[in-house]
C-alpha cells in the first residue's frame, strides 16, 4: 500500500479520536481544572468522577436503565421479525409488498414527531415510565430494520434446505429453529447489532416515556447539566462510560462488520 | 506468438513454506514446456494447484521458486499488462457499463492503439465470435455464455498475445451451452493457431479441447500427453482412476520371486518388464474395464451386477473381497453367476506406489 | 433465485409484527391526525378546524424558514458524507490487523448515544475550554459558536461529519468487498489504469450500497434533533433550528396540538415522497 493511501484512512481515524480524547481527558479532571484553565492532559489526574458514579444509584441507575429496554427491545425486535422475514422471503400473499413498503416507512418517521403522542398513548395504557415502554416504542423503526435485514440474509439461502427438510418430516418449527436459524446465524447477528445501536443511541422517545423508575442515562446527564449547574467533569465521565457498551459490542462482532454492513444484499 | 517455459517453478502460499512440508505448498518442483500455437488442457481435481500454475503463467501471482519464460524471455517479475497473455476466468468478466463494442476495444485503447485500428480489429474479432450483431448492446445485457465471449475476445483483439489462459471458463454455463461454447474455442484455436491453456476439472472438456493434456495431482505433474497416450498408457494410477469414466481398475497384487505379477495367487501377464525394481514398493496392477473380458479360464470371479448405460454394459464382478469391472458390448451375454476374466497384457501394468513400473 | 409461493397463511408469521409496528404507528398516527384537524382550548373538548392549521404551518414564515434550513443542513451534509466515505473506503487497507484496527476506530462514533455526541461537541468547540474551539482562536480565526450563526453552522455540520461518515464508509467498504477478485485481475491483464478501474468495476458496482447509503443518510439527517439540540438547542437565536427542533417546539413546549400536528404530518409526507423519489430515480437508472 503507498504510503500517501495510508495518510487517509489514519487522518480520518485521528479526526474521529480527537473529541473523544477531550472527553477522556476532561473525565478524569475536576471541574475547577476544566474551567479554571486549558490543559491538553489532567494536571491533576483523578478518578473522582467515575467513582461517584458508580457508587450513586442515581447516576449508575441511569445505565442500568438504558441496557434494560435496549436488550428488550433487540429481543422483542428480533424475535418477531424472523418469521415475517421468512414470510416475506419465501411466500407470496395478499399485501405483501404494500406491507414491506409500510414497514420500511415507519423508519421514516421522525421521532420528533411522535414525541407526544407517544407520550399519551403509554401514559394511557399505565406504562409510563417503565423500561418495556421504551422497548415497545423502539419497536417502531427497529422492527422494519430487523425485517429489512433478515429478510436479505434469508433470500441468499436457497429453497431447496427449506424443502428437503419438510420432505424429511420436520414440522414447521423445528426446521425453523434448528435447521434454519443457524444458516442465517451471521444475518441474525447483524440484525442484533443494528437494533442494540440504535436503541442505545435514540434519546428522544427515550426520555420522553420515562421520568425516574426507568429514567435512561442521558435524561440523568441532562439534568445534572441544567440544575447542578455543569458539573463538567462528571458530565465527561457520565459520557465516557456510555461509549463503553458500543466499544465492546463492536469489539465482538470486529470480524463481522464488513460483511454484516453488506446486509446480505450486497 | 511464443514457447512457454516452466522452470523448477514451486509456490506456496505461505509466508514462511518449509521445504520438507510437503502440505506447505501448492505446486512442487514444475518444469514444463508448452510449445508455440498448441491447444494444451491442465486437468486436475479440486486443489491440485491448477489454478496457481495459471496464475503464476500470466502473472497475477509470483512463484516462491523458480522462473517463468516466454521464447526464452525471464518474464517471472513482469505485471500481467507487460506480459502479452490474456485470461478467462471462471465466471465472465464483463465491464458492465460499456457497451459490448468498448468492452472488446478496451484493452486496445488502453495501449494506445488508433480508432480506426480498434474498430477493424474490434469487428473482425466479434465476427469470429458470433458477436457481430450485438456490438451495440449494453454488455450487462448477454447471456452467461455471451459474456464469456466477450472475455474471450478481449484476449483475441490483441495482437500480441502469447498465450490465451482458461480457468474453468464454462463453470456457470448452462449445460446445453456448454458444448457450443466448447466447439468454438475449438475452432477458434484451429482458425488463430494461438496457444491456448485450459485448465479444468472436467475431462471430457479437456480431452475433447486439447492436443496435449498435464494431468496434475497434488501440486505435481503426473503425466503430460495426448489424450489417446493418457487413455491407453496412464503413468500413474490417479490418471487411471480419474480419466475414463468408468476408471481404471486397481488390483493389489504381489511379484513373486520369480518376478511374475501375481493378484490373488494368479499371475497375469502383463506390459510392464522391469518388476524387480517394483519390490518392496505397494504394487497394483491397473487394467482399464474396456480391456477385460470374459474368457474360458482366468480369474475367478462372481457377477454382481450389470447396469446398462447405452451402448454398453458395465459389470461388477467379484474375486474375493475385489471388485472388477469390466464393459459388455450390447447384445453380448453376461454369465449369471461365475464366470472368468482375463485382461488384454497389451493394456495392462502393474505400478508401484502409484507411478506405472516400465 | 427460486420464486416464492402463493401462501395466505403466511400472514401468520407476520402478524406479530404488524401488531407491534401498528400498535406503535398507526394508533399516533390516528392521533396526529386527529390534533392537525381540530381546536383546543383545554378541558379536552375538541372543535373540528378542518385544513386551518395546515394552512396555517405553511404559511407559516417560522416553517419555511426551517424547512430552508433544513434542506440546506442535509444538502451540505449529503455532499460531504458521501464522496468522503467513498473515498475512505478505496484507501482502506484490504485486509489484516491494520483493517480490524479500522473497521473498530471507525465504528466507535455511531454507537454513542446522541445526545453525548451533542455534549461532546458542544464542550470540544467551546472558545474557553474545547480543544476545536481554542484552538481555532488561537490559529487567529474568531470562533464561538454560541454567538457567530456560522460557526454555529460549522460546528453543526462538522458534527454530523464525525457522527455519520463512518457509515457510508463501512457500507462502501462492504460493497468494495464483494467485488471479485477476478475483476481486478481482468483489468490488469487488460492494461486499465488506476482511473479507469474506478469509474468501470468499482463506481458501478458500489451504486447499490451507495443507494441504502443515500437513503440512510437523506431520511436520518432530515429527522435529526437530539445531537442538535444538545449542541446549539437551535441557536444563537434560531439559526440551527431545524425542523424537528423546531416541531418539539411547539409540540412539547408549547403544547400547540393542532399546529404541531399539522407540521409533523407535513413533515413526514415530506420525507415520504423525497425518499420515494430518490429510489425512484436512482433505479429507474439501472434499468434502461
Amino acid at each position: 500500500m503507498s504510503r500517501v493511501k495510508w495518510l487517509v484512512p489514519t487522518i480520518y481515524i485521528v479526526f474521529l479520536m480527537l473529541p473523544i480524547y477531550w472527553l477522556l481527558n476532561m473525565s478524569f479532571k475536576n471541574t475547577n481544572e476544566i474551567l479554571g484553565g486549558f490543559t491538553l492532559w489532567p494536571r491533576e489526574f483523578t478518578l473522582a468522577n467515575y467513582a461517584k458514579i458508580l457508587t450513586d444509584r442515581t447516576w449508575y441507575m441511569g445505565y442500568v436503565n438504558s441496557l434494560a429496554y435496549v436488550l428488550m427491545n433487540t429481543v422483542i425486535s428480533v424475535t418477531v421479525a424472523l418469521p415475517a422475514a421468512y414470510a416475506f422471503s419465501r411466500y407470496r400473499f395478499l399485501g405483501d409488498k404494500h406491507l414491506f413498503f409500510w414497514l420500511l416507512t415507519n423508519r421514516m418517521a421522525p421521532p420528533a414527531v411522535f414525541a407526544l403522542p407517544f407520550f399519551q398513548l403509554y401514559s394511557s395504557i399505565g406504562l409510563f415510565d417503565t423500561h418495556i415502554a421504551v422497548a415497545l416504542a423502539h419497536c417502531l423503526f427497529n422492527i422494519p430494520l430487523a425485517v429489512w435485514i433478515l429478510e436479505g440474509f434469508m433470500s441468499g439461502v436457497p429453497r431447496e434446505l427449506d424443502e428437503t427438510a419438510f420432505v424429511d418430516g420436520y414440522p414447521f418449527w423445528k426446521f425453523f429453529i434448528r435447521i434454519f436459524m443457524p444458516t442465517i446465524a451471521a444475518g441474525i447477528g447483524v440484525a442484533c447489532f443494528f437494533c442494540f445501536m440504535f436503541s442505545w443511541v435514540e434519546l428522544l422517545l427515550a426520555k420522553t416515556l420515562t421520568s425516574v423508575d426507568a429514567k435512561p442515562i442521558a435524561a440523568t446527564m441532562t439534568r445534572t447539566a441544567s440544575t447542578s449547574g455543569y458539573e463538567l467533569g462528571l458530565l465527561a465521565a457520565a459520557g465516557a462510560l456510555t461509549i463503553v457498551p458500543g466499544a465492546v459490542v463492536i469489539w465482538f462482532v470486529r470480524n463481522y462488520i464488513a460483511k454484516g454492513f453488506a446486509l446480505g444484499r450486497v | 506468438m511464443a514457447r512457454i517455459h516452466l522452470e523448477q517453478l514451486s509456490h506456496s502460499y505461505r509466508p514462511q513454506p518449509r521445504a520438507e512440508v510437503e502440505a506447505d505448498w501448492a505446486l512442487r518442483g514444475l518444469d514444463l514446456q508448452w510449445a508455440d500455437g498448441g491447444a494444451y488442457a491442465l486437468l486436475g481435481p479440486s486443489g491440485c494447484g491448477k489454478s496457481t500454475l495459471l496464475n503464476l503463467i500470466s502473472g497475477l501471482l509470483q512463484p516462491t521458486q523458480g522462473r517463468v519464460r516466454f521464447d526464452e524471455r525471464d518474464v517471472t517479475a513482469l505485471e500481467p499488462g507487460q506480459r502479452n497473455i490474456a485470461q478467462v476466468f471462471q465466471f465472465p468478466v464483463v465491464y458492465d457499463t460499456m457497451s459490448v463494442f468498448d468492452n472488446l476495444a478496451f484493452p486496445l485503447r488502453n495501449r494506445g492503439m488508433a480508432e480506426p485500428d480498434v474498430k477493424a480489429r474490434v469487428i473482425e474479432i466479434a465476427e469470429m465470435l458470433d458477436l457481430g450483431a450485438s456490438l451495440a448492446n449494453r454488455a450487462s445485457g448477454l447471456t452467461a455464455d455471451g459474456k464469456q465471449k466477450i472475455s474471450l475476445g478481449r484476449g483475441l483483439v490483441r495482437s500480441d498475445v502469447a498465450a490465451i489462459l482458461f480457468d474453468e471458463p464454462l463453470t456457470v454455463i448452462d449445460p446445453h451451452l456448454k458444448w457450443r461454447l466448447r466447439s468454438k474455442l475449438k475452432e477458434l484455436h484451429q482458425r488463430v493457431r494461438r496457444t491456448m491453456i485450459y485448465v479444468t476439472h472436467d475431462q471430457t472438456e479437456a480431452l475433447t479441447f486439447a492436443e496435449q493434456v498435464v494431468v496434475m495431482f497434488d501440486g505435481q505433474v503426473v503425466q503430460s500427453g495426448t489424450p489417446v497416450e493418457l487413455f491407453e498408457r496412464p503413468a500413474h494410477t490417479f490418471v487411471g482412476h480419474f480419466i475414463g469414466s468408468p476408471g481404471m481398475n486397481l488390483l493389489p497384487c504381489e511379484i513373486d520371486a520369480a518376478g511374475v505379477a501375481r493378484f490373488a495367487g494368479h499371475a497375469v501377464a502383463n506390459a510392464s518388464r522391469d518388476l524387480n525394481a517394483a519390490r518392496g514398493k505397494k504394487t497394483e496392477l491397473g487394467v482399464r474395464p474396456e480391456f477385460v473380458h470374459f474368457a474360458g479360464v482366468g480369474i475367478p470371479v462372481q457377477i454382481e451386477r450389470a447396469s446398462d448405460v447405452g451402448r454398453f454394459r458395465i459389470v461388477d464382478a467379484r474375486h474375493g473381497a475385489q471388485l472388477i469391472k469390466l464393459l459388455v458390448a450390447e447384445g453380448e451375454p453376461v454369465p449369471e453367476r461365475q464366470a472368468h476374466l482375463a485382461f488384454d497384457a497389451q493394456r495392462t501394468r502393474v505400478y508401484a506406489d502409484g507411478w506405472a513400473v516400465a | 433465485m427460486s420464486s416464492k409461493t402463493p401462501n395466505q397463511k403466511a400472514w401468520w408469521l407476520v402478524l406479530p409484527v404488524v401488531l407491534l409496528v401498528a400498535f406503535n404507528a398507526v394508533i399516533p398516527l390516528m392521533a396526529v391526525v386527529n390534533y392537525s384537524v381540530q381546536e383546543t382550548f383545554g378541558n379536552n373538548e375538541f372543535f373540528f378546524e378542518g385544513v386551518r392549521w395546515f394552512q396555517q404551518v405553511m404559511q407559516s414564515a417560522r416553517f419555511r424558514e426551517a424547512l430552508q434550513r433544513q434542506i440546506l443542513f442535509t444538502a451540505i451534509v449529503l455532499a460531504i458524507q458521501l464522496p468522503l466515505g467513498v473515498a475512505i473506503a478505496l484507501a482502506m487497507p484490504r485486509r489484516g490487523i491494520g483493517l480490524s484496527i479500522c473497521l473498530v476506530l471507525m465504528a466507535m462514533p455511531l454507537l454513542i448515544p446522541y445526545n453525548v455526541v451533542g455534549a461532546m461537541w458542544n464542550i470540544f468547540a467551546l472558545p474557553d475550554i474545547g480543544l476545536m474551539g481554542k484552538g481555532l482562536n488561537e490559529l487567529g480565526f474568531s470562533f464561538n459558536y454560541t454567538r457567530q450563526p456560522v460557526a454555529a453552522w460549522i460546528t453543526l455540520v462538522a458534527m454530523d461529519v464525525w457522527h455519520w461518515t463512518s457509515l457510508v464508509v463501512l457500507l462502501a467498504y462492504a460493497g468494495l468487498s464483494a467485488i471479485p477478485d477476478a475483476y481486478y485481475q481482468a483489468a490488469r491483464i487488460d492494461g486499465a489504469s488506476k482511473w479507469a478501474i474506478f469509474r468501470h468495476i468499482q463506481l458501478p458496482k458500489l451504486k447499490h450500497v451507495l443507494l441504502i447509503a443515500v437513503l440512510l443518510r437523506f431520511m436520518d439527517s432530515f429527522m435529526i434533533y437530539t445531537e442538535a439540540v444538545v449542541l446549539t438547542g437551535g441557536g444563537p437565536g434560531n439559526a440551527t433550528t431545524l425542523l424537528s427542533i423546531d416541531l418539539v417546539k411547539i409540540a412539547l413546549g408549547q403544547f400547540d396540538l393542532g399546529p404541531a400536528a399539522a407540521m409533523s404530518l407535513i413533515y413526514f409526507l415530506i420525507i415520504l415522497l423525497s425518499s420515494w423519489l430518490f429510489y425512484t430515480v436512482m433505479t429507474r437508472d439501472e434499468e434502461h
